[in-house]
Formats: C-alpha cells, structure tokens, sequence
C-alpha cells in the first residue's frame, strides 16, 4: 500500500515542517508548499489525498485556497483542513463557506494532528 | 505512538520569529498612522500570528499569551474597527521589542526581564480592551454534563460531500466515544433513477450511552453544523446499562516508520558562512585557470581530430565562466540590509530628540558585496545621528525659518560606474562656517578665514574635532568624523561632504562594490601584464606624434580632443627594465580618479576580463600604485593598477 | 634518520632542510618549510630591490620569492630546471625562497651545532643561529626569521613582533 498524499501549506517553515515531519512519521506522503498559490500549482500538477492549511498566509491566502481548489473537479470531495489559530468564529465560517472540510486550531500537538488525519482519512 | 520531540523545530521558530519581528518593526515604521496601508497592516498582523501559532506549538505559552494580546489588537487594526495614531505605532514598537526580548530569552533558555514585558503587556491590554472590551475571551472550560447519555437526529443537508466531509466519518468517531446505536433514516432518498450519487438524502438517528460531554458531541459536528440540521437531547437515566463504556479519546496511530524524513529546508533562503563562499569563490578561480590552461594546450589539436574533445571544452569555458558568475553574485547583497535599521534608528533619535524627521530611502535594492555592507553600517550610522543631531533643526526652529516643522532626512544609493554612491541628506541648517573655523582654530588646525567653502568642510574630518555646541548623548560618543572618513577609505572609498547654509547637508560615500572582484583591461608593457580597473577607463587611443607634447618641468602632456591630459608611461611608474616604445607606436589609456585625467600610456591592450582581486599584503606588502593582484588564465600573477594613486600623485607632480 | 632518532633525545634535537647556495650548504628549520617546487615565471613587483624577484600563484595565494644568492651574492643567479623554491610558512606569512639545489633532511644532535664564528661565511652572522656539522660537511644554520624581518626585506616584522 502506497502512502497517502498529503499536502502541508504554511508560510513558517517551522510549522510547515513540523506538520510534515509528523505526518510523515505517521506514515504518510507529505508535499509542502509555503503560500496559497504555491499550493494551488502543486494541487493542479497532481492530486492529493488531503490537504492542510494555514489561513493567514502571503500571496494566496487558506481561504482562497479552499475556494481555487474546490473549483477542480478532482478536488471536489477532498478534505481541505484550515490549520488556524482563530478560533472564532468569523475565520471558520469564512472558510466553510470557501468550501473548507473542516479546522485544526493551533495550537495543536503531534497527536491531535495524526489523530485528526487518520480519522478524516478513514 | 511515540511522542515527537518539538525541539527538532526550535531552530527553525526562533529564526523565522526573528525575521518576523524584523518585518513586524519594518512594517510599523512605514505605516502612516493616518492613512495605513492595509497590506502592510496584514503583513505585521501575519507575522505576529505566525509567532503566535509557533509559539504554542512549540510550547512556549509565555510567548503564546503575550503574542495574544498584540494579535488581537493588530487584528483590529486589521480589520479596520480601531483608528491608529502614533502613540499606537509606539506602543506596537515596544511590544515587538519586549517580544523580542522574550523569544531571545527563551532561545537562551534565560529567564526573562518580567517587569519589562510585563509592562508593555498592561499596556497593551489596557489598549485593546480602552476601547473594546472582551476581546480576548479565555477558552471557555468544558462543562461536566451530567447526563446519562444523548439521543441525535443528523440530517446533512444535500451539499454535505461538497465541502470534503463524510457522515460516516462523524458516525464512526460517535462510535468511539460510547455504546452507539444507530439507524438511518432513507425517507428523502428518491428514486434510484432520480438519484444523484454527488448528494447526501440519508439523515441518521443515533443513541449514544456513556459518560460523555455534550460538548464533546458538539465539537464532533462543529466542522458540518452549518451543513447539517442536528438536535442533541439528553436520554433518561434509567436506560443506561451501568457496564457499558470507557472513552476512548483518539485512534491509535499507524506504526511510526523507522526511516523518518528529515524536515524540508526552507525554499526562500539558507544561511551560509562566508568563509565556505570565500573559499567556493578561491576554488571556482582555480577552476578557471585550469580551464585556461586546458584551452591553451588543446589550441594545437588538430580540430579535426578531436572534434568532441574541442566542443567539451567550449562548453567548459562557458559552464566555468557562468560558475564563476553564479559564485561571485553570492556575496552581493541589496544596501537594504543596512538602510533597514535606519527606520528605527530615526523614530527612535528624533523622539529622544524632540525633533520631527521624515526618512526617505532611495535604492534600497543597490547591491554590493556583503563585506563592504558590514563595513558600511557604523559609518553611515554615524553620519544619520549627525544629521538628526547637528543637522535637523528643532521643529520651533524650522518654522521661524519657514521649513516644513518635519525635517527630512534622506539615504540614497545608485551604482555609478564601478562603484556604489551612498548619500546622506538632510534639509537641515547645514553646516555653520563660522563654528568650524572658530572650532578649528581652537583645536589648533591649520585654517584662516580665506579658505573655500569644501576646505572648511573638510575640517570637520579632522581628528576630535566636534562642533557640537553641547555633547549630547546622541552623537557625542567620541567617534569623530575622521573615523568615519577613515573606515570608508580603509574600503578604497571617498567621503565628500557639501552643505548650504539654510538648505542642508549632503555627505556622499563613494565605494567600490567589492573588494573580491573588478572588471578589468589587461595591458601589456614589456613582458609584464598589469589590470586597470575598467570603471576608471574613460577610452583607449593610439596617438599620433605629435599629439604627445613634452612641457618644461611638468613631463609630457596628451592632447586629447581638445583637452591635454598629463601623460605617464607605466614603464616608468613601475620603474621597469623594458624601454618604452615611441610615444605614437604605444597605446594611450585615457583614465580619470577624482576629476583629474590622467593618459598612461601602455605597449598594447590585452583584453577586457572580471579578475578576483586577490591581496599582496597577506605575504608581501603594500606596493606604492598597485592596489592587489589577480591570477591569469595562465597561472601568472598580474598586478591590479591603483589608479586612484597614480592619477592622484602624477596629478599632484604636474601641479606642483 | 630512523637511526639517529633511536639515540637522540627529542628535546634537543632538531630537523633540518639542507639546501645549497652558491658553493655553501645551508639548513633551515624543517619545520619552518612548507613544501619544496621548481622554480615558475615570478611576477616582478615595481620598485622592488633585485633579490625580491617578484610573486607566485601559490594555489590561488600571492606569495613573494626572494632569491637569497641575490641577496647575499652568493655565484651566478641562474634558473635552469634544477633551481628549486622552497616554500616557507613563518607564523601568517608564506614565502618563497630561491635556492640552487636541495638535497636532504638531516637531524642534528645539540653537540652537533656550534654557535657562528665571527666570520666564515659570506652572510651576516645575525641571520645564523650556528653551525652544523655531520660528518666532513659543514652546514649554515638560518635564522629565517631574523632574516626575512631584516629591514632590507622587511617580510615578517609584523609576525616576529607578535611572536615577541
């Protein structure tokens, strides 16, 4: 069984990396791309399983993302979590309505991120 | 699973938080309380919400906390429901300090300067809540239910699948946290032609028993509730089976692979010391003379022979050339990297000051080699605190002379020819003639009163010489002018100063743009090959006889249209054994340093090349008229003319 | 040298480079040298006395060569394909030194150096630390630092001072 894609979108490096370095010692296949538009090319190039973002980022931000990404026919069921750090309710609304799946709110442990992971993934 | 250790990642957070604080206090500096630019509101909010997220990821909850406060009072900024004024941008600039000093602190793992950060974070909390209250809601605790189970209908709405959720995920995560029974409800399920696989008709009825929160089942749906009509009772007591259920909290996760991948290297940019590009750049030069070497001795292969030999070593050329190229741009920085901290600097001196002072910075993106940035920074500090200090006047002042009350204070770098131009300008009252001659004579300089204006102004370089009415803490530091003037011609620079009285002062640094690398013209005299720096050339002719003219007591003299131009034979500059051709079968090289001409006259032009500046004075010693040396194509040692000197001491003998 | 290492206390001997200039043997501090090549195309260095022949490329580094038959008028000045450089490494300071032939590392037993005689020999008895003898042939031990500081060269005042 080949692992699962992954794509991790965060403009710090630090929690880009921390994202993909649990997600990967959990077994998955992890992309990274440092901003929304970033992002949206490696998604057109080929497909992921799941993708994360951070919300507040240059060039294309997460909801813009979710919104680029739900418009692709291959991304049209795909999980797109929004990795954020606010937590009221104004961000998460912006993003459902951008077409997001759902949202992991920083700050979060290595476990709850495998855990949410595993969990949306089935 | 195997717990991960965060530490990995610190390096990584402290680095980026550093560059945010360095974008956050650039950004501040910028914005115009009036009229904020939202781009850059959105850029320090990001970078402060980064810290944020770092921080508590990484478990600095000190951070976290504190970065809080400021977020929130940045996203209100933001979001345009709080009008700025300076006191704000202030305020937000000592934030960022304190912040500073907390990550710093927990970089070092060193306790931190609590009264200090605690201070400012009083203060911004008396901010934000001033003029809005309870922004910053603390999370809510969960409450204990006391119920003995829950009974849910879960109808999605059609469009659920659309936004990449599953009903069956929800369903099975219920599952997990009690006994569930579950039954779905098919009535909306229309027929199966009319069906449509993309829509969700199913709607769920499901009990749930066990000691679980009601708002552990809310937060199981928060990602859907919008998309899904859902209703949460709480079931009767008595029908709950006392043996039933233990949480479980989270699914165990998939074995951890043994190999684990290292973390992705940030894409931006990396840090290296410049001592491994220093030796790239020694051995990249290697490379070329082997490379010359290598082309020298195929010169006498037959091409018809070694055709592909031939072509491997073109492309070689081109590859090493383009290497060379690549390697040398490493060390060039923009002059940003040290304009940048003069926003601060400003803000920061004008306000101890009590002066109004706009700063406008003009190229910042001039590169030059990173050595000469380091070397340039205290200088150019030094002339920015002299102007805010001496130069600025006070805003009662300015407004007696009918000046603008904010004085402006202005850095402007350009490339010109081989060199990079830094100007310092401030419309000040510039420089008082009468202070420094009176300040000069008491020093004990030779001065009178007859000398030009720039003589005057030269003065000021003079050592100790000040003309401060009074020290102040700004600029009285003991570092003089004649530093300054010291540290920018130990660079192979030049400091010009010119000033108006009323109008302000300019002081311009002339620089080379590295001390690694210069393009070159190689000229033959003799048997020897000597560089002159091509930035100094102004053209090259071969004159006829009696276009060189010999003027008693002042040596020869070119005519070059309708201009004569001293003239020297670089046999006998460098003092060597080869005879000078005949004046009209030599090369005349007409070069220029600091407004004088100077025509040298050279055996023959060799070609025009970028040659790596390499040091005599590491193993030998400064040699009068030669400013270093370079390595040839074919491994010999070529001496780099200084031309300034030559030009400045044949000059000054013609003169005198 | 293996044999002379079994009966010689480390302390007090010394290992030197045998090099001859003119029709004399000389010795240098073995471990002042940093390696021997044949003698390339100097670049001569403007208003530079005769001796200092000039610089060479030492793998991307300018280094000065002094030609010490020049500087003390020791025979005929000739580069053929048997004049060698030795490279000398004196604190920071790298330089060349042209000599007429090398031919060999000796060590020396304290009974072996004597200190320089007043005269002797055609070089100035301050750049001489002493006299070696091995054998029938005798050896003029340089003070290489003394000499490449001496006011006429003026290579390593800086280094010597800092040595002090």
């Amino acid at each position: 069984m080949s692992a699962e894609k992954i794509l991790a979108v965060d403009d710090s490096a630090s929690m880009r990396q921390m994202v993909a370095f649990t997600l990967r010692d959990a077994g998955f296949d992890v992309a990274e791309a440092a901003d929304g538009q970033e992002a949206l090319e490696m998604a057109q190039r080929e497909p992921y399983r799941l993708v994360l973002c951070d919300v507040n980022m240059p060039r294309m931000d997460g909801i813009s993302l979710v919104r680029e990404l739900r418009q692709i026919p291959s991304y049209k069921f795909t999980p797109l979590l929004m990795l954020t750090t606010e937590s009221g309710p104004e961000k998460k609304q912006e993003g459902k309505a951008a077409g997001a799946t759902g949202w992991l709110v920083k700050p979060f442990n290595p476990e709850q991120l495998v855990a949410t992971v595993q969990r949306v993934l089935g | 699973m195997a717990s991960i250790d965060l530490k990995r990642f610190h390096r990584a957070f402290f680095e980026e938080s550093f560059e945010g604080l360095d974008i956050m206090e650039a950004g501040l500096l910028r914005l115009d309380p009036a009229q904020p630019d939202a781009e850059t509101l959105n850029g320090i909010f990001r970078a402060a919400h980064s810290i944020k997220g770092g921080a508590g990821t990484f478990g600095f909850s000190g951070i976290t906390d504190y970065t809080h406060v400021l977020e929130a009072l940045l996203d209100e900024m933001r979001a345009g429901r709080r009008a700025l004024n300076a006191s704000d941008i202030d305020l937000l600039l000592r934030a960022t300090d304190a912040l500073r000093q907390l990550l710093v602190a927990a970089r070092d793992e060193q306790p931190v300067d609590a009264a200090l950060t605690e201070a400012v974070h009083a203060e911004l909390t008396g901010c934000l809540h001033g003029e809005k209250a309870g922004a910053a809601a603390a999370p809510v605790a969960a409450k204990a239910d006391a119920a003995e189970g829950w009974r849910m209908v879960f109808a999605p709405h059609a469009g659920l699948f659309m936004s990449g959720n599953d009903p069956l995920r929800i369903l099975r995560e219920l599952a997990t946290l009690g006994d569930a029974k579950i039954d779905a409800v098919d009535a909306a399920l229309p027929a199966f032609d009319a069906l449509d696989p993309e829509q969700c008709c199913l709607s769920w009825k499901i009990d749930l028993r066990g000691a679980v929160s009601r708002d552990a089942i809310v937060d199981l749906f928060a990602w859907v509730e919008d998309e899904c009509d859902l209703t949460i009772e709480a079931l009767a007591a008595a029908s709950v089976p006392a043996s039933s259920v233990t949480p479980v909290a989270a699914l165990p996760a998939a074995a951890p692979s043994k190999a684990a991948t290292r973390p992705g290297a940030d894409a931006t940019s990396i840090r290296v010391s410049t001592s491994k590009i220093d030796a790239m750049i020694d051995l990249v030069g290697e490379l070329v003379i082997t490379q010359a070497m290598l082309q020298q001795q195929a010169s006498h292969i037959d091409p018809a022979v070694a055709e592909a030999l031939l072509q491997g070593l073109a492309q070689l050329d081109r590859h090493t050339r383009l290497l060379q190229e690549a390697v040398m741009s490493t060390r060039m920085l923009p002059v940003d990297a040290v304009f940048s901290r003069f926003p601060r600097v400003v803000h920061d001196l004008a306000g101890r000051l009590g002066k109004q002072v706009r700063l406008q910075t003009i190229g910042e993106s001039t590169e030059l080699d990173k050595s000469v940035i380091e070397k340039i920074a205290d200088p150019l500090t030094h002339l920015v605190r002299n102007s805010l200090d001496h130069g600025i006047e006070s805003e009662d002042a300015r407004r007696a002379a009918g000046k603008d009350p904010a004085g402006t204070l202005t850095l402007r770098a350009a490339h010109q020819g081989g060199h990079i131009v830094i100007e310092v300008a401030d419309d000040g009252a510039g420089l008082d003639r009468r202070r420094i001659l009176a300040k000069a004579a008491e020093r004990g300089l030779s001065c009178d009163a007859s000398m030009t204006d720039s003589e005057v102004w030269q003065l000021i370089f003079a050592p100790g010489f000040s003309t401060a009415a009074q020290v102040t803490d700004v600029s009285g530091r003991g570092v003089g002018m004649d530093v300054v003037k010291r540290n920018i011609e130990s660079l192979g620079g030049r400091v010009e100063i010119g000033s108006q009285t009323g109008r302000g002062t300019c002081v311009t640094i002339r620089l080379p743009l590295t001390l690694a690398i210069v393009d070159g013209m190689s000229v033959a005299v003799g048997n020897d090959v000597f560089i002159l720096p091509l930035p100094a050339i102004i053209e090259s002719l071969q004159p006829s006889a009696d276009q060189v003219k010999r003027v008693a007591g002042q040596g020869q003299v070119a005519r070059v249209r309708d201009e004569y131009v001293p003239l020297v034979a670089l046999h006998d500059w460098f003092s060597l054994p080869a005879r000078p051709r005949p004046v009209h079968e030599a090369i005349l090289v007409i070069v220029e340093a600091e407004g004088h001409k100077l025509a040298l006259q050279v055996d023959a032009l060799v070609g025009q090349q970028q040659v790596v500046i390499k040091s005599l004075e590491t193993h030998y010693k400064r040699v009068p008229g030669v400013s270093g040396a370079t390595i040839l194509g074919d491994g010999r040692v070529a001496l780099i003319a200084d031309v300034g000197e030559i030009v400045r001491l044949a000059t000054r003998a013609a003169a005198a | 040298m293996e044999a002379a290492s079994v009966h010689a206390t480390p302390a007090d001997t010394a290992e030197f480079l045998t090099f001859t200039l003119g029709g004399e043997e000389y010795g240098v501090d073995i471990l002042k040298v940093q390696e021997i090549r044949g003698y390339d195309t100097v670049t001569r260095m403007p208003g530079a006395p005769d001796f200092m022949k000039g610089v060479i490329n030492l793998r991307g580094t300018i280094v000065p060569v002094i030609d010490l038959r020049l500087k003390f008028g020791l025979g005929d000045a000739n580069y053929d394909a048997f004049t060698v450089m030795v490279i000398l490494n004196i604190g920071k300071r790298i330089v060349g030194m042209v000599v007429d032939s090398v031919s060999d590392v000796i060590e020396l037993d304290p009974e072996e150096m004597r200190p320089a005689p007043e005269f002797g020999s055609s070089i100035d008895t301050r750049f001489i630390t002493g006299l070696g003898t091995r054998d029938d042939r005798m050896l003029i031990l340089l003070d290489i630092e003394k000499l490449l500081g001496s006011a006429d060269i003026g290579l390593i005042n800086a280094v010597v001072a800092q040595a002090a």
